[in-house]
């Protein structure tokens, strides 16, 4: 306990992950030593490099129990998100214009189909519960005759909420639509299995999973069904004509190695250690604090996600009082929108409890002792910052604070 | 998110944390904001009977700007006459706190709190 903690503490590990350092080290020779392009198949430095491609492209792809053609490499999620959506959107226009997806999606998917909107595509926002899951009914009948394609995430990157992935591929399927998932934030700390969960697009990005930015990958079925995109870049036609670039050969190794390690940490238990320290800050917070909130199902979430509303303290506030601790929050006050996170108001939070929200992220390399520390500091402060909050004191002298007439501004 | 120095200073030390007693009809009490918004402040004023602000004290939910906006003007009012602390502007308490623009609507708060609050102490006199 008495070793030095290494301040800011990160626990903000659904924004990124640290590169692990065996990414690193893998990385490094495919910069400087075998720095050949994988596409030049008349000399041994393009071999190398297209050999460090298919390992890479192997282990991305057993991570999610499909085949290595499946994988497309990308510049991350928001791309393979763009490249899903629009690409399988547009590719089938003929048979329908229809998509249906999830208000609390990230902003690569909701904005994606607002593009696909602007061509003439119709989009139906399913509605979340106040727990953050979409009702599978609603799902049903929100299916047409003209619907193409279905978005839905694998894990909200606010609230950690996990969907029912196979239930809504299965219904997907059922109906002869192509379902398309958002997995990134599940990647490092739940096993995938696309087949299984009759997953047809699968976006990946390395950064949350301990591999480097700038690079992810999208799954795209083959056999049966057999799914096609139509390119959003166009170029000198890599990536079996799905995403032309030259293929940046350290970054994909760097994911191939990050996309080895996380399967060995699921399947190794490295992922309860995780939760173990997710609910160690948890229970910690709770026995000190009264009036704590927690935003999103329990049950159905990420092992490292806890997303907390500390009430009658305002979130950028509290990341003030806890700059020692790297997280986030999602108070509008820290939003280039001044509005509060419409995750939380599509779950029906109210926007007072928005503002109070903070997110924390465990990640692979935290420790029991600094969760100790934050549960600590985060007590004191939240006590600081109530002493000084006039809704606490209101609720304490039994003032009901919806009874009150309040000036917005 | 960069932060004034002052602004640092007045979050970690707030000056005048608390509250006086309502009831008192010397206390003019303001409370100016809305939780939805993200920002309330309560400020507080004893005047006595020569018009002069004896004590001031604030609670704020809000954004260590809030905060900062709320502890500064306590500082400011003290001491004053209410005819001097009517005119405390928005635009002063930002300059003090080199607010950037998107932090000037809790300067316009505070400032609406000491006229909240001194318009509960005159509205008390009259009636009492
Ligand atoms: C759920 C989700 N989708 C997509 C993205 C975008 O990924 P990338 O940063 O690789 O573009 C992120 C990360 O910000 C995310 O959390």
């Amino acid at each position: 306990m008495t070793t030095e903690l290494k301040l800011p503490l990160y626990f903000d590990n659904n924004a990124t992950t640290p590169c692990d350092p065996r990414v690193v080290d893998a990385m490094v020779p495919y910069l400087f030593e075998h720095y050949g392009n994988p596409a030049s198949r008349a000399h041994a430095y393009g071999w190398v490099a297209r050999d460090a491609v298919a390992t890479a492209r192997q282990q991305v792809a057993s991570l999610i129990g499909a085949q290595p053609k499946e994988i497309v490499f990308t510049s991350g999620a928001t791309e393979s998100n763009n490249l899903a959506l629009k690409g399988a959107a547009r590719y089938l226009a003929r048979k329908g214009k229809h998509i249906v997806t999830v208000s609390t999606e990230h902003k690569a998917i909701l904005d994606s189909c607002h593009a696909l909107e602007r061509e003439g595509f119709e989009v139906t926002y399913l509605e979340v519960d106040s727990e953050g899951l979409i009702s599978l009914d609603a799902l049903r009948a929100a299916i047409r005759d003209d619907t193409t394609l279905v978005s839905v995430m694998f894990a909200n990157n606010e609230i950690g909420v996990v969907q029912p992935i196979a239930e809504i591929g299965a219904i997907c399927r059922e109906n002869g639509v192509l379902f398309h998932c958002d997995g990134v934030q599940a990647l490092a700390w739940m096993p995938i299995d696309v087949r299984a969960m009759k997953i047809d697009l699968l976006s990946m990005s390395a950064h949350k999973m301990y591999g480097p930015k700038g690079i992810g990958a999208l799954f795209v079925r083959r056999g049966r069904p057999r799914v096609r995109v139509q390119p959003i870049i166009d170029g000198g036609g890599h990536e079996r004509g799905m995403r032309s670039g030259t293929l940046p050969t350290h970054q994909i190794v760097g994911m191939g190695k990050a996309a080895e390690l996380a399967a060995e940490s699921i399947a190794s238990g490295g992922v309860d250690k995780v939760r173990a320290l997710r609910d160690r800050l948890w229970d910690g917070l709770r026995a000190n604090l009264d009036e704590l909130y927690i935003n999103g199902s329990w049950e159905h979430r990420l092992p490292n996600n806890l997303n907390v509303s500390f009430a009658y303290v305002e979130g950028e506030a509290m990341m003030m009082g806890i700059k020692e601790i790297a997280c986030s929050s999602g108070s509008a006050c820290t939003s280039a929108s001044l509005e509060p996170s419409y995750v939380l108001r599509a779950l029906g939070v109210d926007v007072e409890l928005a503002h109070t929200s903070i997110r924390f992220g465990l990640g692979r390399f935290n420790t029991e002792a600094e969760v100790d520390y934050a549960v600590e500091l985060i007590t004191r402060k939240v006590r600081f910052l109530r002493e000084m909050s006039p809704l606490y004191e209101m609720v304490q002298e039994g003032i009901d604070l919806k009874s009150i007439q309040w000036t917005a501004h | 998110m960069g932060y004034s120095q002052k602004v640092i200073d007045h979050y970690e030390n707030p000056q005048n944390v608390g509250s006086l007693d309502k009831a008192d009809p010397m206390v003019g009490t303001g409370l100016v904001g809305a939780p939805a918004c993200g920002d309330v402040m309560k400020l507080q004023l004893k005047i006595n009977d020569d018009g002069i602000i004896e004590d001031a004290k604030f609670k704020t939910f809000g954004c260590g700007s809030a905060i900062a906006s709320s502890s500064l003007v306590t500082t400011m009012v003290k001491g004053k006459s209410v005819v001097e602390a009517e005119q405390v502007s928005n635009a002063e308490i930002a300059r003090e706190l080199a607010l950037p623009p998107v932090k000037i609507h809790c300067s316009v708060l505070a400032e609406d709190a000491i006229k909240a609050a001194i318009a509960d102490y005159r509205q008390k006199r009259t009636e009492g």
